[in-house]
């Protein structure tokens, strides 16, 4: 039962991060119709922001030791960061809760980037073959990924998470079970980070007038541009938003994941299917199917499972996508017309 | 031309005839280059075949490893301060290339890839004319790169890697490892544990899902089995899971007090990441402290794992805080040149360019049956790991082994392994014909 | 129609012609070595089949490395187990692909657009997952599908002793490795540009064309649109499959990184490169990424060094430190770049280009022979 109960939590977990990914992903592919398949260099990029704002934070003074040598015969460098120098103990509180600081810094520079990325170039691909879209953001994927490995290498850079947070929270106790339920706090606070954000962007879309505009904009562009509206500018403002959602899962997923610079193109895969399963087109169907995924995969590895069908814990996702899309035809809670063709 | 409007079969054929007609003239220029051996070097410079890993997960290491090949070649050449030249036991090197041939070189991309190992390493041979091929960070390449080798009738000195196969049953004539092995790594690895945790102890295993996890799992169980420890479970995972949560949470309540980590790389450095914040550190089970074991690691990995790696026992092939006056020369001469230790990959890669140069040198020849009988049970001392066996049945190098754990209180951002034990080479020798295999024939064809 | 067809003989020979002198006129690009001569021929194969579903249906499949690597297997398969001939293990490998591809394309088929696409994924995906890690016994997993001593070879058995070593791969006594082993793709190479050209000037290529731009109206006029575009899934699974056994063919080994996504991507990329429904453009794109892959990353300082040795010295260690950041290591970085351009500044892939250049300098009109079709968006 315990077990059960935790691979729930690990279901949980799991799928609030396909969800979160699926969200921003959904937002330019299931609704603005262009194949991004740099979205997962946009996840990277979010990771990668705390880990600039990390090294910021780390800056050194270096101080050269003459009385020290190295194991090759130059000075011993000793090194403390500036911002303990400067700030003391404000500056060790810092640099221990850099994680989620970043994100502050990590918004307006997704944003930045997201709306750079669709002025300069995805502007231009909204009318072209998916095919064409295909090749330019993989393009800009790859390109995107050399330039961090050339600036950060291609080993995993470790990001802690906050002190107050390191451990586990004994879950079982507070709801009165067995005292074996266990779970780490950063990734209740994942959690609780992809449920928030998932909400904040459907009240956005839907009880906010700009959003309303957004929705009806994506239903058919030409007649909300006859309104007299500038949909493009909106459009440029829905991929700036899911540059952000992106960065932020990126940035969160830090220190569960140490983050390398290939770590979006591990994702990218996973990141359609969850889209597609989903149903093109709608939001509520990313995050459906981001938690289905998630909660099965996490049953499937179980070992009670794994010795029945040996192997299922590997093919698992791709299996349910397979099913539902057979069953279901526009997956689960597509709309009719969207990427049919 | 009215000829050329013919059956469309005719015009298949005319165009085959052709092709052959225009092939003919270049293999025998080819087969006039080749002799009798393939590549061998005719003039007054040697061509060797660097082929690292410089994308896709493993590529900090391959750069490393290429740093290391860069400053051999500098060394063979008698460029730079010698390196360990001076302190190899064979004093057939004289620092003027090999056998008076200026040493160059060509390098290539493995992207840890079987299928694209191979072709460069066919680049290299096929179009640089290399001599030897030597590299690589993961077995899956060091076992098609040598396959490839023994058809070619080229030398392979294998880079990093660990699985059993290689110089098991999948060990070949022409290709030679001077790292350690998975099960190495158990010899050495399970009398440290037992004189560490304790003979009472219940294991769970998460083993990589492919020929090297199963390899170093089997090994790490069989070892502490046989010290007493009870294996509870061992569990397979994906390949690049990233989450492992659905794979530790199970280790919690399953009454084991040792995590094993048949982890490499990217999953590593996940894994061990992972169970550190389920609290696997701070947890006591069976009245012991909870432990974590990650059975092989490096320095690049323990940099990837941070704080986490603190206390983590484990192996390696090599470190650069030893402090015999091999590794000490080696070190210096490399962080003179780089800013920066060598990393474990790079010291092997290091070696075993030096071992080939000087077998060619003893055998006075390049053809290389005569390189590989030079190399064949050859033993020597001075290059880092102490005294050193090239064990002619399967090829594999027999060394002391380093049981290390990650630095508590590292003094630089280098200083991130602290060796517990230098385990003695006796003690890691092992009956070659436990794995089968069959090194095959050593006469060459011409390429 | 007439008129095409009877350029055929012309178009057919001059494209032979171009393939069987690929050792020379590849010889100033550094290209001229049997095993990429043999990987250009193969994966033109590998794209050109591709295109006939791809550029002819619009249906879009991100699975397809999964029937090149049931090829290769079965290729290694049959030199494990039969003969080293290469004509029995080119025909497994298109047989079991073919196979595989009439059970994944007729349940993926039921699906169009994205859906089809994410079916095949998942389908491909699926078989990497197994084969890399639960079905090693049959694919040896990590390591690769490889020949042994111990392989019982049957058929060749009876015939010859073993000899010391591994057996070579042969046609009736020619050695596959090497420039024969370049020849042979080579040919079958024009073998398949010759079906494919059938394939794009036939009835059938022109019904699979109108599902292509309406599926619904072919439905109306009468056509059932399933059993065509099945046929085009298997004859590019076929096609696949036949450029997997040939990888084996060249090269006995099999391993399981053929059957990955990224695998499934990069003939995406070679095809939309060149210029998807263009009959030549998927092969020049898949000479461009194998060009990219083996020669891009095989710089390094040095050899830059040698290659600018006529600047004076200052600007050599400048053009070094520049240049080295797009070659070697940074060979991704310059074909990520090379996507981009390419499709930015030619819709169409380099097809368009080749099309723009006549254009221009015969002032209109006219085009190359086997250029024939203009390509179309595909969706």
């Amino acid at each position: 039962m315990d077990a059960i109960l935790l691979q729930f939590l690990n279901g949980l977990d799991k799928g609030g991060a396909y969800a979160l990914i699926a969200l921003g992903l959904t937002l330019v592919f299931g609704t603005l119709g262009v194949v991004n398949f740099a979205h997962g260099a946009l996840f990277m990029l979010g990771a990668f922001c705390a880990v600039t704002f990390n090294k910021l934070l780390n800056l050194e003074q270096v101080v050269l030791d003459e009385t020290q040598k190295t194991a090759w015969g130059s000075a011993l460098e000793i090194r403390t960061p500036y911002v303990e120098t400067l700030f003391g103990d404000f500056g060790h509180f810092l640099i221990d809760y850099s994680v989620p600081i970043s994100i502050l810094i990590t918004i307006p520079v997704m944003l930045l980037i997201g709306i750079a990325m669709e002025r300069g170039l995805i502007k231009y691909f909204y009318k072209r073959p998916h095919a064409d879209q295909i090749l330019v953001t993989f393009g800009l994927a790859i390109v995107i990924q050399e330039i961090v490995k050339h600036y950060f290498g291609a080993n995993p850079i470790p990001q802690s998470a906050p002190e107050i947070v390191a451990g586990s929270a004994n879950i079982g106790a507070w709801f009165g079970l067995s005292d074996n339920i266990v779970y780490p706090w950063w990734r209740l606070v994942y959690f609780g980070f992809s449920a928030f954000i998932i909400a904040a962007v459907f009240s956005f879309l839907q009880f906010t007038t700009y959003g309303m505009v957004v929705r009806a904009g994506m239903r058919d562009s030409e007649t909300v541009g006859l309104l007299g509206i500038n949909i493009q500018r909106r459009f440029t403002v829905v991929f700036g938003l899911a540059a952000v959602v992106a960065g932020l899962a990126g940035v969160m997923y830090t220190p569960i994941l140490p983050p390398d610079y290939h770590m979006g193109m591990d994702f990218l895969v996973l990141s359609f299917v969850v889209v597609v399963v989903g149903g093109m087109g709608s939001l509520p169907g990313a995050v459906l199917a981001g938690f289905l995924l998630g909660i099965l995969q996490s049953f499937a590895s179980m070992n009670e499972i794994t010795s029945i069908f040996p192997g299922i814990d590997q093919i698992i996702i791709y299996l349910v996508a397979v099913v539902i899309l057979l069953t279901m035809p526009r997956g689960l809670l597509g709309r009719e017309g969207v990427m049919e063709e | 031309m009215s000829k050329l409007f013919m059956t469309r079969r005719g015009l298949l054929k005319a165009g085959a005839a052709s092709g052959v007609a225009l092939a003919a003239p270049m293999s025998f220029v080819r087969g006039a280059y080749a002799e009798e051996f393939c590549n061998l070097p005719t003039g007054s410079s040697v061509t060797l075949g660097f082929n690292v890993p410089q994308s896709g997960p493993y590529a900090d290491e391959g750069a490393d490893e290429l740093r290391a090949y860069q400053l051999a070649v500098k060394h063979l050449n008698g460029e730079g301060d010698g390196g360990m030249l001076s302190t190899f036991s064979s004093k057939a090197l004289k620092g003027n290339g090999i056998l008076g041939k200026k040493v160059e070189y060509v390098t290539g991309d493995t992207q840890t890839k079987s299928d694209a190992a191979r072709a460069s390493a066919k680049r290299m041979i096929e179009k640089d004319g290399a001599i030897m091929i030597t590299g690589g960070s993961s077995s899956g390449v060091a076992v098609a790169v040598q396959g490839l080798c023994q058809e070619t009738g080229i030398i392979f000195m294998a880079g990093l890697t660990h699985s059993n196969d290689t110089t098991g049953k999948d060990k070949k004539r022409f290709g030679f490892r001077h790292f350690f092995n998975a099960y190495q790594s158990g010899l050495a690895l399970g009398p440290i544990l037992a004189e560490q945790l304790g003979k009472e102890r219940r294991a769970y295993h998460l083993t990589a899902d492919y020929n090297w996890g199963w390899t170093q799992e089997e090994s790490i169980k069989n070892t502490t089995e046989g010290l007493g420890w009870q294996t509870v479970n061992a569990v397979r995972t994906p390949l690049g899971a990233g989450d492992f949560s659905q794979y530790l949470t199970p280790v919690l309540n399953s009454g084991a007090d040792v995590l094993v980590l048949n982890h490499y790389g990217k999953d590593m450095v996940n894994s061990l990441t992972q169970a550190v914040q389920f609290g696997m550190r701070a947890k006591q089970v069976n009245g012991k402290d909870f432990e974590v074991v990650v059975p092989l690691f490096s320095r690049l990995m323990a940099q990837g794992a941070g704080e986490n790696i603190k206390g983590i026992l484990g192996t390696t092939n090599w470190n650069w805080s030893l402090k015999d006056d091999a590794s000490a020369t080696f070190v210096k001469s490399f962080g003179q040149e780089y800013g920066a230790p060598p990393s474990q990959a790079a010291q092997t890669c290091y070696v075993q360019t030096l071992l080939y140069a000087d077998a060619v040198e003893r055998a006075g020849t390049f053809a290389p049956p005569e390189v590989i009988a030079a190399l064949e049970g050859f033993e020597f001392d001075g290059l880092g790991n102490g005294k050193t066996l090239y064990r002619a049945a399967d090829h594999q190098c027999m060394k002391d082994v380093l049981v290390v754990r990650g630095n508590a209180n590292p003094t630089s951002q280098f200083d991130l392994l602290e060796v517990v034990k230098i385990v003695p080479r006796e003690e890691v020798t092992y009956d070659p014909s436990i794995f089968g295999g069959d090194l095959g024939p050593a006469d060459v064809k011409a390429c | 129609m007439k008129q095409i067809v009877s350029r055929e003989p012309f178009a057919l020979l001059a494209f032979a012609v171009v393939i069987l002198t690929m050792p020379l006129w590849l010889t100033p690009l550094g290209a001229n070595y049997p095993d990429l001569l043999q990987k250009f021929a193969i994966f033109a194969i590998f794209a050109m089949g591709f295109n006939i579903l791809f550029g002819l249906t619009g249906y879009l499949s991100f699975g397809h490395a999964a029937f090149l690597g049931v090829g290769s297997y079965a290729a290694v398969w049959s030199f494990k187990l039969f003969t080293m001939n290469v004509l029995p293990a080119i025909a497994f490998g298109m047989a079991f692909s073919g196979l595989f591809a009439l059970l994944i394309g007729y349940v993926s088929l039921r699906r169009s657009g994205i859906y089809f696409s994410i079916l095949t994924l998942a389908f491909a995906q699926m078989c990497y997952n197994l084969a890399y890690s639960v079905l090693t016994p049959i694919t040896n997993g990590e390591t690769g599908l490889q020949l042994t001593l111990q392989d019982p070879r049957i058929i060749d058995r009876i015939f010859v002793e073993p000899g010391p070593g591994l057996p070579e791969t042969n046609l009736f006594g020619i050695d596959m490795s090497g420039y024969p082993g370049f020849y042979f793709c080579a040919v079958v190479l024009i073998i398949c540009f010759f079906i494919t050209r059938r394939i794009f000037k036939s009835p059938f290529g022109l019904t699979l064309r109108g599902i292509k731009s309406n599926q619904g109206r072919m439905g109306y006029t009468g056509y059932s649109t399933r059993p065509y575009t099945l046929a085009a899934f298997v004859i590019s699974g076929m096609f696949a499959g036949l450029a997997g056994s040939l990888l084996a063919v060249t090269d006995p080994l099999a391993g399981a990184e053929r059957l990955q996504w990224t695998a499934s991507g990069e003939v995406v990329l070679m095809t939309i490169l060149g210029g998807v429904g263009t009959l030549i453009g998927p092969m020049l794109g898949a000479w461009i990424i194998k060009y990219f892959e083996n020669i891009f990353s095989s710089f390094n300082k040095s050899t830059l060094s040698e290659i600018f040795s006529f600047l004076p010295e200052n600007l050599q260690a400048f053009a070094v430190d520049i240049s080295s950041l797009f070659v070697g290591e940074g060979w991704h970085l310059t074909l990520g770049l090379l996507f981009m351009l390419v499709v930015i500044f030619l819709p169409g892939g380099v097809m368009e280009g080749w099309r723009r250049l006549v254009k221009r300098f015969s002032g209109g009109g006219g085009g190359s022979p086997e250029s024939a079709p203009v390509p179309q968006a595909a969706e």
